[in-house]
């Protein structure tokens, strides 16, 4: 029982950093219908900049964290506007395997010797672990701060979008662009701010995973990347709250399988659940199933 | 219905086919092509005969596939176990599990196919890939269940019995099959549920079973380039048959002219070939740069040509265009039978 | 036109390679021994390959021979070859392919890890290429399914034996009961040390609570490890490589595992993380402490080169390079065979210890025991067959 609390405690910190990730595969799923596939290596970049921020160049660890997300939001706004903007209006494939591409763009050209490099990094601590025990339930503080971290992001993102004017903007845009641009919205703006919000809730998880997973590569977006994109699918894909609710029961299957089923099935339990969730309830938990217009 | 269209043209086909066939068989010989060229000349032939499946599934039936390596791998595991448990080196048991790896990647094609294949496309890539891993992953554990796998640490002891003749003779079929059925009532319902699936469903068109057959096919094909490949390759490993693999075929698929038979076999062998000059020319750092390289031709080729290089072009001798008949059944002699159309599923 | 298009596109692609290749076709010369390295340059353990690479090339130049301009060995012309595998296992089938077909080796060099030597080893022993890697520790490297493959050899002991002086360690030295087990099921290494390890633990009176496979990928250990600090073993053993190894005891030690680290020469790296491996012990093939004048003449050629003190990697490159330029200046050739011969029956007295080679060409050495304390690697003990 204590065990399985503890497994619980662990799906949870998992849970959490999908989130975030989670959050941009939604956002600009639901404003303009594209599977952004190189947002897990958005995600993978916000790591290697907050690592090399610390390690290279010496800033303190308060510095590196805000510094990887404004890259990252910089990065993800080029992407949009280089990959995915001439391609807005072609067929949707079109733009999906233009992201494949800009995908493998950003996981080679990061593996290149003048840019991250191939290698394994280790990432230093920035802090030392601390752990506490309740009675067998053994807590770090590593679960805290990540937990702390991703609910005020979280809070601040949902204040964002229900009451600001430029949540109600990005809200209109995902509705319709066309009826948006006749209310005096810009488009292309919008959709820019929103790649650039959910790139930087993806560094953030970047650098929250590689504290507590403190290895990184060229290579390490691509599982978390699909797996978030699972809970952003089985949460109800273009839905905010959703994102959040698949990535935490994303986090408890990964958890749960690897300790009770078998940790070398986990990945495909992961996406046997997405194929599932596909084919029987492909708008998610949270979301509504409309028609499709022909 | 012109019955002779299939049949013109042909000749000139074989004639080309029996003519590259003299000349690789004397530059092997003489020594001018040597065993590492050999091999990669083979690869290329494999990897394309793979290529041609995707092409069914996606250049012309406008299915969205991102699997297709496993396909690939799983033709590779059947045929490979059943060489090496069951033939020893035996030809006819080669030959035999050639059949197998296609039927088996056919059949699990089919299992799939009929609850993913009703997904919306973009989807559908999604479910492909999720697919993929999982067998990817099964793949990595399969020495729990059948120890001579290897599982992870991969499959050795397979009999390296497969050459340039049977590569050859496999790759020719499979470009005929490709073109017949190109030519035939399947292909034109391919295209028709490519371009618009329910236009082509209030036509009559049996989308489903078009859909599911173009799928098992191009998943059949994959699954027979797989089992050559076990018998040419030293050792058969899951790391072969990941999702950036099924990449790989996309590419020459994209790249080649999406709708175009000549233009993914013509990609497909060039390709392998110009990355294998690359890794001459550029030595060490050739692994890095050819995945920046892959990622740069995909984002520039989907956004300046999107149909792809060489779409909307065949060879002739491949693919004749519609003979015209005399009577109200015929088609005027304008019909572009030989051109090949982007995918334009709706948003 | 459309015809001529497409048949010259193809036409090309094939013709292309040939008039490349005719131009490649290089001086056939019958007398120059050409020796490949294959060595994880790049990749998750680049600290074995740049070391590997430093012993080979060490022992190459004190025996005449240069990357650069190639040289002699007694009157045989030699010529050399490098090429990074990345600790992939279809990279390294490539590499070892095009070495062996391109630029026509007779001898390879590697690799470094059992996971990629092994499959090359069938590449070599179907070419008759001679391989004498440096660490490859698994047995099926010199003979798999109970046939010895001819013409592999290496430089370092093997892991049933390397199993089982870490086994006797934990319970004659650190008194340990209990052990857990955490090995990546991709790999030969890791699972071949982890059954040895267990036998052994099993055999001398230990009991092993629990032993579970990771995939090469994962980076999240939580619910295993979770599953092990429940059970409290003394001894938690880690066989994997560096990076891994480090990443594991991290999490290891956030769980709340108090036991003691242990594994197996894949921790040698400099990379590793000493702070979190702090008061783990693993087995090794020397220490720099080894007073013989062999290994101190060698620490110092090896420091004024590279400004470094060599690791075992290193080392073993070192003795496996040496072992082969022994058996040319024995046989004075460049012929397989003879060299096979040579090397079958030789006794060679290496930096990490008398190598003689019994009828599996599975060489009968000491293995040494280190401990990571306070930042480095501290002697503990020596351990003989």
């Amino acid at each position: 029982m204590i065990e399985a609390i503890n497994q619980i405690l662990n799906g949870l910190q998992l849970g959490l950093v999908y989130a975030l990730i989670a959050l941009g595969y939604t956002m600009v799923y639901g404003i303009i219908r594209l599977i952004n596939f190189a947002h897990g290596d958005v995600f993978m970049v916000g790591a290697f900049v907050a690592f090399l921020s610390t390690v290279d160049w010496h800033l303190p660890f308060w510095v590196a964290v805000p510094l990887s997300m404004l890259v990252c939001a910089v990065l993800g706004v080029t992407i949009e506007r280089l990959a995915y903007r001439p391609l807005r209006y072609a067929a949707r494939i079109a733009a999906l395997i233009s992201a494949i591409g800009v995908s493998l763009l950003i996981e080679y050209g990061g593996s290149l010797k003048f840019v991250f490099g191939p290698n394994y990094r280790v990432v230093p601590q920035p802090f030392s672990i601390v752990q506490w025990n309740f009675a067998g339930i053994s807590v770090s503080n590593i679960q805290l701060i990540v937990l702390v971290t991703v609910v005020i992001l979280l809070a601040g993102l949902q204040y964002l979008v229900t009451r600001t004017r430029i949540g109600k903007a990005m809200r209109a845009v995902s509705f319709d662009h066309d009826a948006a641009r006749l209310m005096g919205i810009n488009v292309d703006a919008i959709i820019s701010y929103t790649f650039a919000l959910g790139s930087a809730l993806a560094a953030a998880g970047g650098v929250l995973y590689s504290t507590a997973y403190p290895q990184i590569n060229p290579f390490m977006g691509i599982m978390p990347g699909l797996k978030a994109f699972t809970a952003a699918v089985l949460g109800g894909i273009g839905n905010i709250p959703g994102a959040m609710l698949g990535a935490l029961i994303m986090g408890q299957v990964d958890v749960l399988s690897a300790a009770y089923i078998s940790s070398q099935l986990r990945d495909a339990i992961a996406f046997t659940i997405l194929i599932l969730v596909l084919l029987v309830k492909p708008s998610g938990l949270l979301g509504k199933s409309g028609p499709e217009k022909v | 219905m012109n019955a002779k269209k299939f049949t013109t043209g042909l000749p000139l086909v074989l004639l080309l086919a029996a003519l590259v066939f003299i000349v690789r068989e004397l530059l092997g010989v003489t020594e001018i092509l040597n065993y590492y060229w050999q091999l990669i000349l083979d690869q290329s032939l494999i990897i394309t005969t793979a290529a041609i499946g995707l092409s069914i599934i996606y250049g012309f039936a406008g299915q969205f596939s991102l699997g297709h390596a496993a396909f690939f791998g799983l033709g590779a595991y059947t045929a490979g176990l059943i060489s090496k448990l069951l033939g020893h080196g035996n030809y006819a048991v080669f030959l035999l599990s050639l059949l197998a790896g296609a039927a088996v990647a056919g059949a699990v094609a089919f299992l799939i196919g009929l609850p993913i294949l009703r997904l919306r496309s973009d989807y559908l890539g999604i479910a492909t890939m999720g697919f993929g891993i999982i067998v990817k992953v099964l793949m990595d554990n399969s020495n729990k269940w059948i120890p001579a796998t290897g599982g992870a640490t991969g499959m050795t002891g397979v009999p390296q019995i497969a050459k340039f003749p049977v590569i050859f003779v496999v790759f020719l079929l499979a470009v005929l099959l490709f073109r017949n059925l190109r030519l035939s009532s399947f292909g034109r319902a391919w295209m028709a549920v490519r371009e618009d699936e329910i236009a082509a469903d209030a036509m009559g068109v049996d989308t489903t079973r078009t859909k599911t057959l173009a799928f098992v096919i191009g998943c059949a094909l994959a699954g027979v380039a797989g089992a050559l490949y076990a018998h040419r390759y030293p050792i058969v490993h899951p790391s072969s048959f990941d999702f950036l693999k099924s990449f790989d075929f996309l590419i020459i698929v994209v790249l080649g002219g999406l709708g175009s038979m000549s233009g993914t076999i013509a990609t497909g062998i060039s390709w392998v070939f110009l990355l294998e000059i690359l890794r001459a020319v550029l030595g060490q750092n050739f692994l890095d740069f050819r995945g920046v390289i892959y990622a740069l031709t995909l984002i520039l080729v989907i956004i300046l040509r999107p149909k792809g290089l060489l779409s909307g072009m065949e060879w002739q001798a491949l693919i004749p265009r519609e003979v015209p008949e005399s009577g109200p059944s015929g088609s005027p002699s304008a019909s572009p039978s030989a051109k090949g159309e982007t995918p334009n599923v709706s948003a | 036109m459309r015809i001529p298009r497409i048949v010259a596109v193809v036409a090309i692609a094939v013709l292309l390679p040939a008039v490349v290749l005719s131009g490649c076709a290089g001086a056939k010369d019958k007398t120059t021994l050409r020796v490949g390295l294959i060595t994880p340059l790049t990749g998750d353990v680049k600290t074995f390959g740049e070391s590997t690479k430093n012993g080979f090339l060490l022992a190459m130049e004190q025996a005449g021979v240069t990357l650069d301009k190639g040289g002699k060995i007694g009157n045989v012309p030699v010529k050399l070859f490098i090429q990074d595998d990345r600790n992939d296992v279809t990279e390294g089938v490539n590499v070892a392919t095009k070495l062996i077909n391109e630029n026509k080796v007779q001898a390879i060099i590697g690799s470094v890890t059992s996971k990629v030597t092994i499959p090359i080893t069938k590449v070599t022993n179907d070419a008759k290429v001679i391989q004498i890697t440096s660490t490859a520790t698994n047995p099926k490297v010199t003979v798999e399914d109970g046939k010895r493959k001819p013409y592999a050899f290496r430089a370092c002991f093997i892991d049933p034996f390397q199993g089982t002086v870490g086994a006797k360690f934990a319970l004659d030295n650190l008194h340990a009961k209990t052990a857990a087990i955490l090995y990546d099921q991709s790999n030969d290494y890791t699972i071949g040390l982890s059954n040895y390890f267990k036998d052994a633990f099993e055999k001398g009176g230990g009991k092993v609570l629990k032993m579970a496979a990771y995939a090469t990928n994962d980076t999240d250990f939580s619910a295993v490890l979770t599953d092990i600090a429940k059970l409290k073993p003394d001894i938690l053993y880690l066989p994997d490589y560096y990076q891994k190894v480090s990443l594991i005891g991290k999490q290891a030690r956030a769980r709340g595992i108090k036991a003691i680290f242990m594994g197996g020469d894949g921790w040698d790296s400099s990379e590793l993380d000493f702070k979190v491996m702090d008061g783990g012990y693993f087995t090794n093939h020397y220490s720099p402490d080894d007073p013989r004048p062999i290994v101190q003449d060698f620490i110092k050629a090896y420091k004024a080169k590279y400004n470094a003190v060599p690791d075992a990697l290193a080392t073993l490159a070192y003795d496996a390079t040496n072992m082969l330029i022994s058996a040319v200046k024995q046989t004075q050739s460049n012929d397989v065979e003879k060299l096979r011969e040579a090397l079958s029956t030789m006794t060679f007295h290496a930096v990490s210890g008398d190598i003689k080679n019994d009828a599996d060409g599975n060489p009968i050495k000491a293995a040494a025991i280190l401990q990571i304390k306070d930042g480095k690697q501290v002697f503990v003990a020596s351990v003989n067959p």
